[in-house]
């Protein structure tokens, strides 16, 4: 590539700004949104998971499987069949099935139960001494989950978002071939159908910049909150 | 103070069959008291100590605190009667997360206390165990010993009549173990409070127990009297413990 090239793709890049800054905000609304549904519902139901297991508070064996089986269904379906499937929720819940909104749906779906897999895994790192304290000193359920469990897995649960955001930022970039918009689908549409290679490797490269960002951010913030 | 009326425990073994882990006991401890359980392991002394707060639920039997049968009461009812008996853990047991003060507040956090009598209880209470300066050091910033001061501290915080202590001093080395047990002794005597304390040494009964029962395969061989600093042992598995001390 010589530099001509490189500049007349610069120039491309440039022209294209508010198309990128569009797509970046596609992205970030997807994001948001899943993420948020991820939290406020895959965390209830992670932390559920977690307390109807055998020999803990609330353990319940046929509750426990049930969840835990539909958690694995709607984790085994290939996302983009996931997107597929869910076009007749998507259309009732939004009235569309194109858009960023429309995307959001699917993913919150998918986000959910991953999320409260991982709620799940890092609440059972808690030793059962330290809950057991708790209880020895008349602590109710709910002030076990607020100040022992969620408190102690803090560090863990901040790297647990950190993993399905990275995870659901390319997820939205699958998300994109659909009719859902943002950078990935800036890449496919441009690179992929236009054959413009430029724009592609400059989104990928947008991409790898925010992903790095985000680990960088996560991790700090959960070395900064780990006392242990 | 404490009163245990023919109470079993048993557990269900991997195989299907049962382990009877505490068999139809009964004992009887005073207020103001130091009480040890004293056995092997598997002899059911740290179940024993369980069963007084209802950490395990007897299947049958009776558990009389203060005057209050415990396993008559509603969850709700049993979460207030726990206040009033603080528990010392092996492993300490301590919250990571929070601070040495955050921990010894964290069952006035839970009893609803209001924050300046938090804050002011925390102070007596690190105080009593010489950690004041420690108050913003977080568990693992602390040593072993002063990780179980801080057990202690916070066992005491809440006014508790009684103290359960679980083998509180088996996870340190011989030189912080008494510093453990005369903190322990001087919170007896200064408080009244009643502690009970599961050891397997001889050494532990001997330097703070007024009594102790020896247990083995779940039932109470005999109640000892220790007199002085000796033990006044009459079973044959009891003098060689205090033989082997």
């Amino acid at each position: 590539m010589d530099l001509a090239t490189l500049v007349a793709s610069w120039q491309d890049l440039i022209m294209m700004w508010p198309e990128i800054e569009q797509a970046l905000l596609e992205t970030g609304l997807m994001l948001t949104v899943g993420l948020s549904a991820a939290v406020l519902l895959g965390g209830p139901l992670g932390i559920v998971l977690y307390l109807t297991q055998p020999g803990q508070m609330f353990s319940h064996r046929w509750l426990n499987g049930v969840l835990s089986w539909l958690v694995n269904l709607v984790r085994s379906f290939p996302f983009i069949i996931l997107m597929v499937s869910l076009v007749p929720l998507t259309r009732f819940m939004v009235g569309s099935t194109i858009g960023p909104v429309a995307a959001a749906v699917p993913l919150s779906f998918a986000a959910i139960p991953y999320f409260a897999r991982l709620v799940e895994q890092t609440l059972r790192e808690i030793p059962r001494g330290v809950i057991e304290a708790a209880e020895s000193m008349g602590a109710s359920p709910w002030q076990i989950i607020r100040k022992v469990l969620l408190n102690e897995a803090r560090s863990g649960l901040i790297s647990s978002l950190t993993i399905l955001t990275i995870s659901f930022l390319s997820y939205t970039a699958v998300a994109g071939v659909v009719g859902g918009g943002g950078i990935g689908d800036l890449a496919i549409r441009y690179g992929y159908y236009r054959f413009q290679t430029d724009v592609m490797v400059a989104m990928v490269l947008l991409l790898v910049v925010i992903v790095q960002i985000i680990q960088f951010v996560g991790n700090r913030l959960a070395s900064r909150l780990d006392k242990r | 103070m404490i009163h245990l009326h023919a109470v079993n425990k048993r557990f269900r073994r991997p195989d299907g069959g049962w382990f009877n882990a505490v068999e139809d006991i009964s004992l009887s401890i005073a207020r103001g008291e130091v009480f040890g359980l004293i056995g092997f392991s598997g002899a059911g002394k740290s179940t024993l100590l369980r069963l007084i707060n209802l950490l395990e639920r007897p299947e049958s039997g009776a558990v009389l605190v203060d005057q209050q049968d415990l396993t008559a009461l509603s969850a709700s009812e049993l979460r207030r009667a726990r206040q009033n008996i603080g528990m010392v853990f092996q492993q300490f047991n301590l919250l990571a997360n929070r601070t040495v003060a955050q921990n010894v507040a964290f069952p006035l956090e839970i009893a609803g206390w209001d924050r300046d009598k938090i804050a002011a209880r925390v102070r007596e209470c690190l105080e009593v165990v010489s950690l004041s300066d420690r108050a913003e050091h977080f568990p693992a910033q602390l040593s072993g010993g002063q990780k179980q001061r801080v057990g202690i501290a916070r066992a005491l915080a809440s006014h508790p009549k009684v103290i359960l202590a679980d083998e509180p001093t088996s996870a340190l080395d011989p030189k912080t173990t008494q510093s453990i047990l005369d903190c322990l002794q001087q919170i007896n005597q200064r408080f009244g409070v009643t502690v009970v304390i599961v050891t397997h040494e001889m050494g532990v009964v001997r330097s703070i127990c007024q009594r102790a029962a020896l247990l083995d395969h779940g039932r109470i061989v005999e109640v000892m009297d220790v007199v002085n600093g000796t033990v006044d042992a009459r079973s044959d598995l009891a003098r060689s413990l205090v033989e082997a001390a």
